[in-house]
């Protein structure tokens, strides 16, 4: 009772990143809270998954392994979710804010008429006063993610209902092993007990899943571009640069609207968050949406028009000028001292 | 912002979000496919939220219906869905198509609590929806990293996503049509020849309700029906590194890249 849930993603036998990284996260939790972590695995054919999950820290893994969750569909996880957290009535569940998490999370939160806070950027306990009734609640999840605009970050609390529920995207934790040995409790879930016929009414008729080329996480040097850069053309000068430094092509989530960069490349608070040796900002203002996903970067490179741009605040240089003619600079003194 | 950290809607101008334009096409595509659908347009917001049902219409959607009232400020997603799936239930619909998530909160949870509370199937993240059979959809997904093809039974709720094909144009002959239609809130102070145009051409007065016209618990509305609280709200004031100011010239890149590779940060 009362302890912190992690949902596992598990895609051909194998827990995701996001899911390993939210253990990491759960287990610092857990450990402030003097709960046990405890982690759901729901899939088929998933003999041996604890194996993956227990070195994060879980001291339960709850396995349903089951024909019916396989490939993933929203009914029969949401149920078999839903009717484990009535049971064991965790204090927080955290989540992937992935096109599962994303799908599975607000159908669990309504079922249980739980309060569910997408795509947060730091998890933390702490106590909350409400203001009107001046009742005090102890060791709260906060949930912490910017919001509406600008630059504005948001402290989320769910007082009153539970569990309180966070999805967090892919890269903004960090996955680490608690214990290669650490060792748990497997526990087997009746999946049974929990579905019905008219849960499976959904029916996946053909899949297509493919390991994405771009790896901006793993890339120790990112060079992104923003609105600024103007155009999917100007883009390739910074493809040019990222190509000659060894590293990868990353993009603000305007860039992106605008069709000048894929999707895979968002650097930011809905796209992928980057620790990179060398993050490289070509065109990018700096809204706190982006720069949640590239802060911990340790050394900045600007490159703006506006000398006044936010994003100057977290750059080790702030090159002010137009990229066009920047860039084919650094490209040509990079070959002039690299030889 | 408001003091107890929800958005005053009523100081934001009223926009459709672009991913409920998609979804808009989506539903228009339907339309088109299986004559004598029609297709409504719900929305929650204050009076001027009636904007977003007249654009629709000028888009080719036959009407729509503006769920207004005081009691809904400071909804959650789950409170917000609550509103939206009672009035849903005075409704009949086999298909309740939504864009994926709103530019303001971004959550995308909207969609699939309605769905949970109306106890229908949900496919989330869709880019085409398709009639496979007498009842039946076939959807095609988008997943971070690939796509699927679902078949979903009917009533159901789906999500479309920004990915989905572009809303059409307005139609001049629909602009002009429905230009003066209005919800009951925007036609408070309207002239008389306003009301005899009305009685006229009755498609002009949009359906209008507020909390007593559905049926709800009004502790599931607004700040009471909503499980999460705003607990701080805060201007981030980013200590500013110190940062060297360049100005680009190529002495400066010269020294840059050189100083770069010293360090071991490339090359």
């Amino acid at each position: 009772m009362n302890n912190v849930f992690v949902y596992c993603e598990i895609e051909d036998g194998v827990a995701s990143d996001v899911s390993l990284e939210l253990l990491t996260k759960g287990r610092a939790l857990a450990t402030s809270l003097g709960v046990k972590l405890e982690a759901v695995a729901l899939g088929n054919n998933l003999d041996g998954i604890e194996k993956q999950i227990f070195p994060h820290g879980a001291d339960v893994v709850w396995v349903g392994d089951d024909a019916r969750l396989d490939p993933y569909t929203t009914l029969p996880h949401a149920k078999v979710l839903a009717g484990l957290f009535k049971e064991e009535r965790p204090q927080v569940a955290l989540m992937g804010a992935t096109s599962v998490g994303r799908d599975l999370g607000p159908r669990v939160s309504s079922a249980l008429h739980s309060g569910l806070t997408a795509d947060c950027t730091s998890l933390e306990i702490g106590d909350y006063v409400d203001a009107k009734s001046k009742r005090e609640y102890k060791n709260l999840l906060y949930q912490i993610r910017p919001a509406f605009g600008g630059n504005i970050v948001a402290t989320i609390v769910n007082p009153d209902c539970r569990p309180q529920m966070a999805t967090v995207r892919e890269g903004v934790m960090r996955k680490e092993i608690a214990d290669p040995a650490y060792a748990g409790e497997v526990k087997r879930l009746r999946v049974d007990d929990y579905l019905e016929d008219a849960d499976l009414v959904v029916k996946v008729i053909s899949r297509h899943v493919e390991k994405s080329k771009i790896n901006l996480k793993g890339a120790s040097i990112v060079v992104a571009g923003g609105y600024g850069v103007g155009s999917r053309e100007n883009f390739n000068l910074l493809h040019e640069l990222a190509d000659l430094l060894g590293g990868e092509v990353g993009a603000s989530r305007a860039a992106v609207d605008a069709g000048f960069a894929e999707h895979e490349r968002q650097v930011g608070q809905t796209g992928t968050t980057v620790r990179p040796k060398l993050y490289i900002a070509c065109g990018i203002s700096g809204q706190i949406q982006h720069t949640a996903g590239m802060e911990e970067s340790a050394i900045v490179i600007a490159i703006n028009t506006d000398p006044a741009a936010p994003i100057n605040k977290f750059a080790d240089y702030a090159i002010t000028g137009d990229l066009n003619a920047i860039i084919p600079k650094m490209i040509q003194y990079y070959k002039k001292n690299s030889k | 912002m408001k003091a107890d950290g929800t958005v005053n809607r009523a100081a934001l101008p009223a926009i459709f979000n672009p991913e409920d334009l998609n979804a808009l096409e989506q539903a228009l595509r339907l339309k088109a496919s299986r004559p004598g659908s029609t297709v409504h347009v719900l929305t929650m917001g204050p009076g001027r939220a009636a904007e977003i049902i007249r654009e629709a219409m000028y888009r080719g959607a036959d009407g729509g219906y503006l769920l207004s009232d005081r009691a809904f400020a400071g909804s959650d997603t789950l409170a917000t869905s609550y509103a939206l799936s009672r009035a849903l239930a005075n409704i009949s619909s086999d298909l309740i198509i939504c864009g994926r998530q709103a530019i303001d909160g971004d959550t995308a949870q909207v969609g699939p609590q309605v769905a949970e509370k109306l106890g229908w199937p949900q496919v989330t993240y869709a880019e085409e929806i398709r009639v496979a059979g007498e009842g039946v959809l076939r959807v095609r997904r988008r997943l971070e990293r690939g796509a699927e093809e679902v078949e979903c039974p009917l009533p159901a709720v789906v999500t479309v996503n920004g990915s989905a094909a572009a809303c059409r144009p307005r139609n001049a002959r629909l602009v002009m049509k429905y230009k003066h239609a209005r919800a009951a809130q925007e036609a408070q102070d309207a002239s008389e020849d306003y009301f005899a145009m009305v009685n006229e051409r009755p498609y002009l007065k949009l359906t209008e309700w507020n909390v007593n016209d559905i049926r709800c618990e009004a502790s599931e509305l607004g700040l009471s029906g909503s499980p999460t609280k705003v607990k701080a709200i805060e201007n981030v004031v980013f200590q500013a590194k110190e940062s060297r100011r360049l100005s680009g010239t190529d002495v400066e890149l010269d020294a840059l890249m050189k100083e770069l590779i010293a360090n071991h940060t490339i090359g």
